[in-house]
């Protein structure tokens, strides 16, 4: 299959709609859940009786408003989302209404404008098909644009040109490190050995954070592609995707995908009639955190305990039962197809001088607009929160923004106006992460947060090294007490102190970045830790029952 | 002693450990190598014969110039590397880690069997531990004593994995694994079964005579007479290899 025979299919999708206005109802968990599928079935009944053909009534992926849902949107065929018509908290009843307004004045008591904010200040790459098309449709992901990049790149670069195009976009892995995807995709490529693999890490396990769910759930053959790519370039036949089980709606999804990829024979022993063969399989998680640490991850796939293992070796020297294996992010497979159909200039000339591109964001906590948002890297906090997220509620007063979940730490307001990039973020003491981003106002207890998350990792450490095990649990114990206003100076002596411990002895990324939540709250909001301390003399140490 | 014999592809490099330059395989870890030369580094998980688990965390050494610290139990020598065994830091964070072992579980040297043979009493007397800093969990821990030969103390445990290993790695009868997360992980037998009904266990007593605390103990030792064989595990690992 060539280019042109992709475009021709393209168009012929194109022709066979022959409505003017559709109405899309987001049919992602985040909506299912607050009920948008009676929704759907009303407007298609409806639709049906009517019976003229004009308009069509589909299910779509995420529109990012989650808070507002269920979401409807109606708009010209294939008009993008800030030019439809938007309607929020949607029920079944008002299915006749909203299909007798199509195309002419909009029902107002339901409306949500998209010349907000929210909806004008996004860049949309990773989700431009999300929200547009039916999830569940190859054809609506081949009319806009779907695989034309994968095509694109096995019959007209070679592997080291679309490495080269991948490391000149100054892409940065998504899943929170931030480690530069082209390096990592040239040094799979140049090493030695028959059988290599990809993997699609769909384990999002941060609390709260839901980013890679939506993209998966609303346009699963960007990540399909992006994985194609990605194993044309290393020279990779087989791939998988690991999605954590309480992800039904995306595994189901994603499986639809993989065998209507089969089918139309982009997956399989020849990818699009060339020599070049890359198929996939799903693994699922079962729900632990530590999971989504790479070296875990695949001995989770290989059917061992999910444990991290020392590194080196890095999984591109020995991955997946010894081979070479290229591991990336949801969101990073995601960016790719953009990349190589509009160049890696396009996508450089976006963002900042470390950080390229855009940033989907999970924004939630103390906040009017929660949901799925994607920006343009070097964005400020401020213009998130304040313009986008639309500020804080109730006329309370801002706190503090958490990113990078359990491994991130909290930026005060004096800090707002940092823009959004790896580097800044780091040296602000927490991290991009993988998207998760918790808004607090001032009614927020800092000692609190720290608790939480330290309690998050406590309950997730694997207990394979001795620090994560056992520091955790002992950091959790200081929190609480200090929390609880049982703690002494020297308690807090304590807590510091294992904080270094935990993160320079730890054996993998949650142990080692596990005391960043206390050490940021430490960082801006010291004064909280102390008013709850009591001010007694320092407690007798304990004697020891051990060595004596 | 390095456990693989020479091979003829393998380079020899040259490093320098606390200030001394050696020299050493490739394939050797830092730790082979200290161990080699007589450099003292504490470890628990370690033990020549089995695989590496790196998991006590206790070797960690410092990479001159790097700022880093990494575990030379899984560390190999590399050419021009610059190693620092001992620092103030390195001995205050191994005593942090041998504390918040002994504050996990119900470690009482003085009842126990092991007492005075116990790899975990001796290491923190070495690093002159007098007291425990840390709130001792209390929990409540269960001694299966339903092997007609040997008994297994949670309360002694510190999760090295190496009995799992030797079962598994050397006598080859996989008896003993980890089950649940974090301060909840447990050594269990089969399917978390008592030991005295294993089906799989062959009474060889390997997982004993590693166990560097008195979790694996022999049945009818009382306090401080169960002493252990350390010798037996390399040579037979070595032969194995052959
Ligand atoms: C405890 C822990 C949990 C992680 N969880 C995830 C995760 O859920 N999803 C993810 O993509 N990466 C996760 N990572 C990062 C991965 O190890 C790995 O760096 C990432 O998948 C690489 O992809 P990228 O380069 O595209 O970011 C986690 C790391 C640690 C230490
Ligand atoms: S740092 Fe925590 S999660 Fe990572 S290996 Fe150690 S115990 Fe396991
Ligand atoms: S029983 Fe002994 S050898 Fe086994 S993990 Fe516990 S301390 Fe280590
Ligand atoms: S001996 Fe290296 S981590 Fe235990």
């Amino acid at each position: 299959m060539h280019l042109e025979d992709l475009e021709a299919l393209a168009a012929r999708y194109h022709a066979e709609e022959t409505h003017e206005q559709e109405i899309r109802v987001c049919v992602a968990a985040s909506c299912q859940s607050s009920g948008s599928l009676p929704v759907l079935e009303a407007l298609q009944s409806a639709c049906a009786g009517q019976g003229n053909g004009r308009c069509k009534v589909k299910g779509v992926g995420c529109m990012g408003l989650c808070s507002a849902g269920p979401l409807v949107a109606v708009a010209k065929r294939h008009a993008p989302l800030n030019e439809s018509v938007l309607y929020r908290a949607v029920t079944p009843q008002d299915a006749a209404e909203i299909l007798a307004s199509s195309g002419g004045a909009p029902v107002e008591r339901l409306r949500c404008p998209t010349d907000q904010p929210f909806f004008q200040r996004q860049v949309r790459i990773v989700l431009e098909r999300s929200g547009l098309i039916d999830p569940e449709s190859l054809p609506e992901a081949i009319a806009h644009g779907g695989y034309s990049a994968l095509i694109q790149a096995i019959t007209e670069m070679t592997p080291a040109e679309v490495i080269r195009e991948v490391t000149a976009s100054g892409l940065r892995g998504r899943g929170g490190a931030g480690y530069p995807t082209g390096l990592k995709w040239s040094t799979v490529a140049k090493m030695p050995g028959a059988q290599k693999y990809v993997i699609c890490n769909a384990d999002e396990g941060d609390p709260g954070a839901f980013m890679d769910r939506a993209v998966l759930e609303s346009d699963p053959h960007r990540v399909l592609e992006g994985m194609a790519i990605a194993a044309y370039a290393i020279g990779a036949s087989k791939g998988y995707v690991y999605v954590r089980a309480e992800y039904p709606l995306a595994v189901a999804r994603l499986e639809t995908a993989i065998r209507a990829a089969r089918r139309a024979g982009f997956l399989g022993a020849r990818v699009a009639d060339t020599p070049f063969g890359f198929d996939i399989e799903l693994r699922l998680g079962a729900g632990a955190f530590v999971c989504g640490e790479e070296t875990a991850l695949m001995a989770s796939i290989e059917g061992l305990r999910g444990q991290p293992r020392p590194r080196p070796p890095y999984p591109a020297e020995s991955g997946l039962w010894g081979c070479p294996t290229l591991i990336n992010n949801v969101e990073t497979f995601a960016n790719i197809a953009s990349i190589v159909r509009r160049g890696s200039d396009w996508f450089a000339s976006i963002g900042t001088q470390g950080s390229k591109g855009t940033k989907v964001f999970a924004l939630a906590g103390r906040i009017k607009n929660t949901g799925l948002i994607e920006v343009p890297m070097g964005i400020s906090l401020r213009t998130i929160i304040e313009e986008i997220g639309g500020g804080i509620p109730d006329g309370k007063g801002f706190k503090a923004v958490q990113t990078g979940g359990p491994s991130g730490g909290c930026i005060p307001a004096d800090y707002l106006d940092t823009p959004v990039d790896y580097d800044s973020l780091k040296s602000l003491g927490t991290i991009m992460g993988s998207g998760g981003m918790i808004v607090m106002d001032e009614t927020a207890c800092m000692v609190d947060v720290a608790r939480f998350f330290m309690e998050f990792c406590m309950s997730e450490s694997c207990g394979k090294c001795v620090p994560c095990r056992t520091g955790t649990w002992q950091m959790h114990a200081l929190l609480d007490r200090i929390a609880r206003g049982e703690g002494t100076p020297e308690d807090l002596a304590l807590l510091e102190e294992l904080c270094e411990v935990v993160q320079s002895m730890s054996l993998c990324g949650l142990g080692q970045t596990a005391p960043n939540p206390v050490l940021s709250t430490l960082r801006y909001f010291r004064h909280e830790y102390e008013a709850k301390l009591q001010n007694q003399p320092l407690r007798k140490p304990q004697t020891q029952r051990g060595t004596g | 002693m390095p456990l693989s014999t020479a091979r003829s592809n393998v380079r020899v490099v040259t490093l320098k450990i606390d200030g001394r330059d050696l020299s050493a395989r490739e394939d050797e870890t830092l730790l082979e190598v200290c161990r080699e030369h007589r450099i003292p580094v504490p470890s628990l998980c370690y033990l020549e014969g089995l695989s590496v688990w790196a998991g006590c965390r206790l070797c960690m050494v410092e990479l001159v110039n790097q700022n880093r610290l990494v575990a030379s139990c899984a560390t190999r020598a590399a050419e021009g590397m610059e190693v620092q065994t001992d620092s103030e830091r390195l001995r205050r964070y191994r005593r942090t880690l041998i504390e918040l072992l002994f504050a996990e579980r119900n470690h009482v040297c003085a009842v126990c069997v092991s007492n005075g043979h116990c790899e975990l009493q001796t290491l923190a007397q070495r690093l002159g531990i007098d007291h425990i800093r840390f709130a001792y969990r209390q929990a409540h821990e269960v001694l299966d004593s339903s092997h007609e030969l040997f008994r297994l103390d949670h309360n002694r445990c510190i999760l090295c994995t190496r009995c799992v290993r030797v079962c598994d790695e050397i006598e080859g009868a996989h008896v003993w694994d980890v089950m649940g997360r974090g301060s909840q992980c447990r050594i269990i037998s089969d399917l978390a079964i008592p030991w005295g009904q294993s089906e799989t266990c062959t009474n060889c007593g390997k997982c004993v005579q590693v166990c560097p605390t008195g979790a694996l103990i022999k049945q009818g030792t009382s306090a401080g007479e169960m002493v252990k064989d350390r010798h037996f595990l390399p040579i037979l690992a070595r032969r194995r290899a052959r």
